[in-house]
């Protein structure tokens, strides 16, 4: 894992110094609101609907033992005892008080974390494969380059304020587990036919209100040129991205309108152009970032097999390990969407435990996935019974992982003011109707997810099923839409047609999952019998 | 009824305007500005007792003031899904 140098350490150090003084500025009244607000939004701290939110960056959502105990010591301390896992890798604490937030950061500091760039118009928090490092289908790990991109875009002057907020994905497998061609710049590690190490560039993904898929504009680019690569993309944006209307100003928009052609040859003018300037981070630099990401000292005698007589720890195995690229490993990763519970809610107890467990079996390394859960990268499989056991114990086993019960959903009403519905009752009971295991794994992988308004936090735009809450004359409502994927076959889910109340829309989803056992072909998902037999089916049974 | 709300600046928390230099926690103990809201809120937010404050239009119920708005009712029950950090799990959410 990376390790901050001086540099890192006095950049966030000083952060938090400001911010203090900021905040005490603010308490006595030397700043008013609309003068701390843009202060304290760089510092990731929110007013929500009930109190302050803080939003902690985990870059790519990669982090040891001690931060993890440090995320549940605020838990703790500062907040209520739990704290949410997002679907940009990173935590919210929701019941924050302003006047405990420099501490909080202090502490934050204290190893290698803070909140800066969470929020406003600038480079977000870079996200990544949640299986960097371990998957067996990686062709390298992104997490080097995603460093690369992390220091770049930290406090970049140039892209502090830019049109719009921007969210950059790096991964480097076929599988894309990040949902990278839904990033305002999405970019895929490659070899080309020479065998050297390139990335493919695909600008002006997004979900929000108008969602679209990123076009790949470039199919290459040299390893070492992807910084000046990044910033020229950012710079055509940063020029010619609409300021004058907030609906409209995301890059997607810019690459839209203009066509990806155009915006392409654009940017492959200013490359060209910077390529002259020589401003490429030195190579060495690459160099002493990789360091970082060596592989642990796995156990090279570990072995492959796996006593599987106890049932429940089988279906666990089953559903919830990964392929590790190292013999005698496996990627193990933890639900957190227990039946009823609330989707990546984690209390401080768990939250400690996952980091005590991380530290015995996984090399001290976590992971939290853009779909709320968290993995523990390199468990040895020997270890595996005894992890689970463990984790069995303190509600951190269900073994749903991909399945329907496996949703992704955003605050909502219940948290968040800018909803027009909530998102986590409608999880709950879909996890409750759906709560039989062998039911779920009946269905097969199912991705749900919920969105609580139009902003898409909850991906529902890239979900087989998609839900978004919407408020029709005071009263909420959801839509259905079907067909959506955040992964490599990639696509954007349609409306199914009117919405329903809260318990019609748990009625609807159980619908058009009866619908898919029933026109299924053997060997097909959810979402691959909705792409064969289309809308029509599903209509019906939802409507007639 | 007009009442009248916001976050305390210090805390975060929810809090609705009670009559005078007054806030609590509670919407039960909320008061009507009437036309008054613009200029108590002024006059509040520039003496730091409220921060980020609006007015919610409400109305007179069984249960006291209650505003008509569901993201209104949620602020003034807290989450909904967590009725152990709720300030009042008695406020209707839906169906008033
Ligand atoms: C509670 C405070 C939150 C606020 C105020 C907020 C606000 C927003 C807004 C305004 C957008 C739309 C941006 C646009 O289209 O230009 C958005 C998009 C998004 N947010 Fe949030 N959000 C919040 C929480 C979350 C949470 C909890 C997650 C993760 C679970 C999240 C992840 C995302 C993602 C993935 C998108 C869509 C991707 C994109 O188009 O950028 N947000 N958010
Ligand atoms: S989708 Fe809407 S309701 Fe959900 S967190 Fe985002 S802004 Fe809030």
């Amino acid at each position: 894992m990376y390790e901050y140098d001086q540099y890192d350490q006095a950049m966030v150090d000083a952060r938090v110094e400001e911010f203090r003084d900021q905040t005490r500025r603010r308490l006595a009244g030397e700043l008013t609101e609309d003068q701390f607000k843009p202060l304290r939004l760089m510092n990731g701290l929110y007013l929500q609907l009930h109190a302050y939110m803080l939003r902690v960056a985990i870059p790519y959502g990669t982090l040891n033992s001690e931060q993890m105990k440090m995320l549940g010591h605020i838990a703790r301390k500062y907040d209520r005892g739990y704290g949410h896992f997002t679907t940009r890798q990173n935590i919210q604490y929701n019941w924050i008080k302003l006047e405990d937030a420099p501490d909080i950061l202090a502490d934050l500091a204290t190893v290698e974390m803070h909140a800066i760039q969470t929020s406003g118009n600038c480079i977000r928090n870079i996200s990544s494969d949640q299986f960097a490092g371990a998957a067996a289908d990686e062709l390298t790990d992104p997490r080097p380059w995603a460093e690369l991109l992390r220091q770049w875009s930290s406090f970049h002057p140039e892209f502090s304020y830019l049109p719009r907020k921007f969210k950059i994905a790096v991964i480097a497998s076929d599988e894309d587990r990040a949902a990278m061609r839904l990033h305002d710049i999405g970019i895929q590690l490659v070899r080309n036919d020479a065998g050297e190490l390139g990335a493919k560039f695909f600008v002006g993904g997004g979900m929000g209100r108008t969602p679209m898929i990123g076009p790949e504009i470039r199919d290459f680019v040299p390893a070492d040129e992807l910084i000046h690569y990044a910033e020229a993309c950012l710079r055509v944006y940063n020029r010619y991205g609409r300021r004058d209307n907030k609906y409209k100003a995301r890059i997607k928009i810019l690459v839209h309108e203009l066509g990806a052609e155009e915006y392409t040859r654009q940017v492959e003018e200013e490359f060209a152009h910077m390529k002259t300037l020589g401003l490429n981070p030195p190579v060495a630099e690459l160099a002493r970032i990789t360091e970082f990401f060596q592989d642990p000292a796995y156990d090279s005698r570990a072995r492959d097999e796996l006593d599987l007589t106890d049932p429940d720890f089988r279906i666990w195995v089953e559903q919830n390990t990964h392929p590790h690229k190292q013999t005698g490993y496996a990627i193990a990763n933890i639900s957190l969407k227990p039946t009823g519970g609330i989707p990546g809610d984690a209390s401080a107890d768990q939250i400690d435990l996952m980091a005590d467990l991380a530290k015995e079996y996984s090399f001290d390394e976590l992971r939290v996935t853009h779909a709320q859960n968290i993995v523990l990268p390199h468990v040895k499989k020997s270890d595996l019974y005894a992890l689970w056991q463990k984790l069995d114990e303190a509600g951190l086993a269900p073994p749903n992982l991909d399945l329907i019960s496996d949703m992704i959903a955003c605050p909502g009403l219940d948290y968040c003011s800018l909803a027009n519905a909530r998102s986590i009752p409608v999880a709950q009971k879909i996890g409750e109707r759906f709560a039989d295991i062998g039911r779920q794994k009946e269905l097969g992988e199912l991705k749900l997810k919920i969105s609580g308004c139009i902003n898409a936090c909850g991906h529902h735009h890239a979900g087989h099923i998609g839900i978004l809450g919407v408020d029709r004359k005071g009263v909420e409502n959801y839509q259905l839409s079907l067909g959506g994927s955040g992964a490599e076959d990639v696509s954007l889910a349609k409306i199914t047609g009117p919405g329903f109340d809260e318990d019609g829309i748990v009625d609807a989803v159980e619908k058009v999952t009866d619908v898919y056992l029933r026109d299924r072909t053997n060997g097909e998902r959810f979402v691959d019998t909705y792409r064969r037999i289309g809308m029509a089916p599903f209509k019906e049974a939802l409507y007639d | 009824m007009n009442l009248l709300t916001g976050n305390d600046l210090k805390t975060g928390d929810v809090i609705w305007w009670a009559g005078g230099q007054n806030w609590s926690l509670h919407v039960a103990d909320a008061q009507d500005a009437g036309d008054e809201g613009e200029a108590i809120l002024a006059r509040e937010e520039k003496a730091r007792r409220v921060n980020a404050s609006y007015i919610v239009a409400a109305e007179m119920t069984d249960k006291g003031p209650m505003p008509l708005h569901i993201k209104e009712r949620v602020r003034a029950s807290g989450p909904t899904v967590r009725s152990d950090l709720a300030i009042n799990t008695d406020i209707p959410i839906v169906g008033v």
